[in-house]
């Protein structure tokens, strides 16, 4: 069994973390999984760094842009998570936009995600009805669970046909917003997250955008299954260092 | 062949609508509206409308006798820099207005690189009395500072962009996000052939007007409709697009796109995408693009502001793979000698982005009988500082 959809059987709350491999040093990246994992993170996003990251907010932009500047590419990527599952048991997924996976080859890039042992992707750019048409079977093939992203404007009907291509989870984006931009829930958000969790689909449900603290990440956690804390990990990285990772989740719970 | 869109919004492989989820509604809401909306007879009215008189259409197609005995060919100016605003950008920003207020839209977002899709955009929005943020790269609004000023002027405010090369493709960028942060409200004005699908279809249906003027400017004047070329410069490809549009069908006419080579295509400083460029995704659409082995978009570089982009429409994307299309690169130096050329022979100044145009007159070799009309985009006001520094004027 994929160990994303294993992981989400477990009767709790799911906290997922997400950083930009290669930041704040190009080899922090098996560094930083391993103590995420140790201090008891229970899914990791790996952020495949982008030139130009249409999605996101300007932590992340700025993550992404000194990872680059680091020197990280997708074969660094790889190469650095080639020994990966030697140490780390809980789920990893590779969340990046399209242009560099189309560049390394979509089949080569899923085979090379299921040799390391990745367990699924996140590309925010690639839709859901153009995977459903001409990627879903490589991404089976390969094991590989493929995420989307929900937003409070998706209608219901879009979000039933998510759905029913996803075999994963649903990553369901708080607010109307590129990636950082929020401080704390309100009652639009609330009513959402309940609107969602009462629709009854067959995917579990993992909220992001907006999530900083453990205040956010109960509130999210309320109606769905787990909740992703990317930028603010990311300014805590820019703060403090790949040193102080268990004080930043300790904090979250 | 077909060389429109298709009802999945691809030009051969090209195009479609790679978008994060969080565009989806906007961008399906336009798609399921904007064919509807444009062809509804009122919208028709009030577009040719302003198109006439706020625009000052039809552009004239204009004999450039002097130009013509230099080159041994018959060679007509289509007018787009006649245009209010100075440019063929209004032709669209005029068309999209009228839709974003069919649709209910308050708020009016645009990117630009040399500031004339800005200043079209602040020009429609105080035209319709809409809130307008135009997102320009910082360096950018250095090298036009008299487009931004217009565009203060007209009560926009322009938002620079800080990231990546901090030109028309980070412009871009942020104008994405933008409507990402503003689902509901906003209307995201894209001033060129570019971006997930509807949008360049829609650009290029605003900008076909100077292809269905030339067809019937040509018959008055020559008496057939169809030229031997049309040739026009490449950035994004809004003004190509239009100038194509109502000759893609037609095989005699032979189309010519240029771009821009900036210091020579082999330099590392370019923009010549379909030279350069590998099949990718950029800003919402699959096309050619300049990109890094690894698949990061690069830099492009070109003297003109708006021809420095680092990918180009899909519509041309399959016009080069087809080689329906005939491709030209023009360096820094040959467009701007060529600007030069027209000043003096014709007592017009073009914008640089239209100068790399001219310049493929020195590239091909046209025949004596052949009629070739190229698409003279916008006007040179806003490149003088750009004319006295290369020529020490």
């Amino acid at each position: 069994m994929n160990r994303i959809t294993q992981k989400l059987q477990e009767d709790k709350k799911i906290l997922s973390i997400y950083f930009s491999a290669g930041y704040p040093n190009l080899n922090d990246t098996v560094q930083i999984i391993q103590d995420l994992e140790k201090n008891g993170v229970d899914l990791i996003e790996i952020g495949l760094p982008f030139s130009d990251p249409l999605a996101d907010g300007p932590t992340i932009q700025a993550s992404s842009t000194t990872a680059l500047h680091n020197g990280m590419t997708t074969q660094i990527l790889f190469d650095q998570l080639k020994n990966i599952r030697e140490s780390v048991k809980i789920p990893l997924i590779i969340m990046g936009y399209f242009n560099p996976m189309l560049q390394y080859g979509v089949e080569a890039f899923c085979k090379k995600c299921a040799e390391i042992g990745i367990d699924g992707l996140i590309i925010p750019d690639l839709p859901v009805d153009v995977y459903a048409d001409e990627y879903k079977a490589i991404f089976e093939k390969y094991g590989l669970i493929n995420v989307f992203l929900i937003t409070p404007q998706t209608s219901d009907e879009r979000i039933r046909f998510i759905d029913s291509v996803s075999n994963g989870f649903i990553y369901m984006v708080s607010s109307a917003s590129v990636t950082g931009s929020q401080s704390g829930f309100g009652n639009i958000q609330e009513s959402y997250f309940e609107r969602i969790g009462n629709m009854n689909l067959k995917n579990p449900q993992i909220v992001g955008f907006g999530i900083s603290n453990k205040e956010t990440f109960n509130q999210a956690t309320k109606y769905a299954k787990g909740a992703i804390i990317g930028s603010a990990f990311i300014k805590h990285l820019s703060e403090s260092g790949s040193q102080k990772i268990a004080a930043f989740v300790g904090d979250i719970r | 062949m077909n060389f429109n869109v298709n009802e999945k919004g691809y030009y051969g492989e090209f195009g479609g609508a790679y978008i994060p989820e969080m565009l989806y509604p906007n961008v399906e809401e336009l798609r399921q509206n904007y064919l509807k909306i444009t062809s509804e007879p009122d919208f028709k009215t009030e577009f040719d409308q302003l198109l006439k008189d706020y625009v000052g259409r039809p552009s004239p197609l204009y004999f450039a006798k002097r130009l013509s005995e230099k080159y041994n060919t018959k060679v007509y100016l289509k007018r787009e820099d006649l245009n209010h605003t100075g440019a063929h950008k209004v032709n669209n920003t005029i068309g999209q207005i009228l839709v974003a207020k069919k649709l209910g839209k308050k708020r009016i977002i645009a990117e630009t690189g040399a500031g004339q899709h800005g200043v079209a955009t602040a020009t429609v929005c105080a035209l319709m009395g809409m809130e307008c943020i135009v997102y320009m790269g910082e360096i950018d609004i250095a090298r036009q500072a008299p487009n931004v000023a217009r565009m203060k002027m007209l009560g926009a405010e322009v938002r620079p962009a800080l990231s990546g090369s901090k030109t028309l493709k980070d412009a871009t960028n942020e104008a994405i996000r933008d409507w990402i942060n503003n689902p509901v409200d906003t209307h995201y004005i894209i001033g060129s052939a570019i971006g997930p699908h509807p949008y360049p279809d829609m650009v290029t249906r605003f900008q076909s007007v100077i292809s269905e003027e030339i067809k019937w400017q040509l018959k008055e004047k020559e008496g057939r409709e169809n030229p031997d070329y049309v040739v026009a410069c490449i950035g994004g490809g809004s003004n190509a697009a239009g100038t194509y549009y109502h000759f893609l069908h037609e095989p005699q006419v032979g189309i010519i796109a240029v771009e821009a080579a900036g210091k020579g295509v082999d330099s590392g400083h370019s923009a010549a995408t379909s030279k350069l460029g590998k099949v990718g995704v950029i800003h919402g659409c699959k096309t050619l693009l300049m990109q890094t082995p690894d698949g990061q978009i690069t830099e492009p570089y070109s003297i003109s502001a708006g021809l420095d982009y680092p990918g180009v429409g899909p519509m041309h994307a399959h016009l080069a793979q087809t080689g329906r299309g005939e491709f030209f690169s023009v360096t820094d130096d040959d467009a701007m000698n060529a600007g030069l050329q027209l000043t003096k022979l014709e007592g017009i100044i073009p914008a640089i982005e239209s100068a790399h145009a001219f310049a493929v007159l020195d590239q091909k070799k046209f025949k004596p009988t052949d009629i070739v009309v190229i698409s003279l985009s916008g006007r040179g006001d806003k490149d003088l500082d750009n004319y006295i520094d290369y020529f020490k004027l």
